[in-house]
């Protein structure tokens, strides 16, 4: 551990801060709770929120993954997990099952997570009616009222213009049948492993100053209609790596000429499936 | 010991790693209502070793604390330990501590937030003679997985009325921890309690 800071970066006030805000954000699931956020010694957009959650929950025992648009080995999830190896000492993995905090930008690893875990987004915009209204004045009453119509004449303006529900990222829920909530620019085909997921989910937003929660078991609804119901993205082709036929594939240009690849977003999960094929193969 | 010398103890020894451990206690337990959890810190004049890990984690100079009945026993060791204002006034209170359901007021009378910001509310750490045993609760909401139970001794009905009229407030509301000696469970104020008529040992 570097010498000259305090146990995982932030001070103890400022983790007081921050733990009281997760703790009243996970009282009201879905619910953005302001709160103070520092400056962090990376820039807004690279996960200041995420870190200074994860800052203000970990301890010495916890083991952290980290994942950058499901990989773990992104120029963002690996200089966060060296971060907090440097900072707190913690033991980091590339493992879904082994962590006990998973800090994320931008994907639910594949890997169903398990009651007792955390998973830590980082959000770049936190309120979900930003772009239909930009007074936070507006939006805050609106979500006092729980008046979402805009929402609802957004997703009708889609189907109207394209016959679908264009939204294929960041696609807004409502968490407890209350709030509406932006679930991070994670791909709509994650919306439903945050349904009932049995661990507890915390979102931070460093430049916006918020926190938000939901807490285990919690339903959260991807907001559809009855004759447009919420659909996930599928594909043709299969991972060209692992075989998988059931996770989120990444297109890949490989060469000049164009030619096109197919792979899992989420790394560990690919390099697990391969592990065990190439085992199933030797014995 | 004298006054001045009890006062001073009774703080967390190693506060990062200890302040730590107790949040992710408080965390656990708040997201998965109806668990029941270990705080083992030390015993305070006026608080329990429970009450005094959440005064130790959570309160500081941005949090006025009301301290209800004997619970003002504590004043100076919180003044000292977190330097935490007091309340006169439980309305003005982020957290306030109480030694059982006698020393409460109201419950509306505590700060329960505003449509707005229902965040900008008290927290309450209400003393119970058991957690474990007691009335039998049912509760279901957010963090609970159907439902999950809970045995509380010392809340009479009229206070589970009181909490479940609170309800209708939602999003404003009041988040309680209970705490027992060194043990402690939460009810956030999305959490449905529904009182057995019967109770279990």
């Amino acid at each position: 551990m570097i010498a000259g800071y305090n146990f995982a970066y932030l001070d103890e006030q400022t983790k007081r801060m921050i733990r009281r805000a997760i703790l009243k954000a996970t009282a009201i699931p879905g619910y953005q709770v302001p709160f103070a956020s520092r400056e962090m010694p990376l820039p807004y957009g690279w996960g200041t929120g995420g870190i200074q959650v994860t800052a203000s929950i970990i301890g010495r025992g916890d083991t952290l993954k980290v994942i950058d648009q499901g990989a773990d080995d992104t120029t963002n999830a690996v200089s966060i997990r060296r971060f907090f190896a440097r900072t707190a000492g913690v033991r980091t993995t590339e493992r879904t099952r082994e962590a006990s905090i998973i800090q994320t930008r931008h994907r639910i690893p594949e890997t169903p997570l398990r009651e007792g875990q955390i998973i830590v987004f980082q959000v770049p915009i936190p309120e979900p009616l930003r772009w239909l209204e930009p007074r936070e004045r507006e939006t805050r009453r609106m979500h006092a009222h729980a008046d979402y119509g805009a929402m609802y004449v957004k997703l009708y303006e889609d189907i109207a213009r394209y016959g679908r529900i264009a939204t294929g990222y960041d696609y807004p829920v409502v968490v407890n049948g209350r709030y509406l909530m932006r679930p991070s620019p994670i791909p709509k085909f994650d919306n439903p492993k945050l349904d009932r997921l049995p661990a507890l989910a915390l979102f931070g937003a460093g430049r916006e100053k918020r926190i938000y929660a939901v807490p285990p078991h919690t339903p959260v609804k991807s907001l559809d209609f009855e004759d447009h119901p919420f659909r996930v993205e599928s594909w043709r082709e299969r991972c060209a790596l692992c075989g998988s036929g059931s996770s989120f594939l990444d297109e890949i240009v490989v060469d000049d000429s164009g030619r096109r690849m197919f792979v899992c977003s989420d790394t560990d999960y690919c390099s697990g499936r391969r592990a065990k094929r190439s085992g199933a193969e030797a014995a | 010991m004298t006054a001045a010398a009890a006062m001073r103890t009774g703080g967390f020894a190693d506060p990062a790693a200890e302040s730590q451990a107790a949040f992710r206690t408080l965390l656990d337990v708040l997201a998965r209502p109806g668990r029941i959890a270990e705080l083992k810190s030390a015993a305070v004049a006026g608080l329990s070793p429970a009450a005094s890990s959440v005064a130790l984690t959570l309160c500081d100079f941005e949090t006025p604390v009301w301290l209800g009945g004997a619970c003002a026993a504590a004043a100076d060791w919180l003044r000292f330990h977190c330097g935490a204002p007091l309340a006169v006034d439980c309305g003005t209170a982020r957290f306030a501590f109480a030694p059982g359901i006698a020393d409460l007021p109201d419950l509306d009378l505590f700060d329960l937030g505003s449509d707005e910001f229902p965040d900008r509310s008290t927290t309450l750490v209400l003393e119970v003679a058991s957690l474990g045993r007691g009335a039998a609760l049912t509760l279901s909401g957010p963090g609970i997985a159907g439902t999950a139970s809970l045995a509380v001794a010392g809340p009479s009905a009229a206070f589970w009325q009181a909490r479940a009229a609170l309800g209708a407030l939602f999003p404003r509301g009041l988040d309680l921890f209970l705490t027992s000696g060194t043990q402690i469970a939460a009810l956030p104020r999305a959490t449905r309690v529904e009182v057995s008529p019967c109770t279990s040992r």
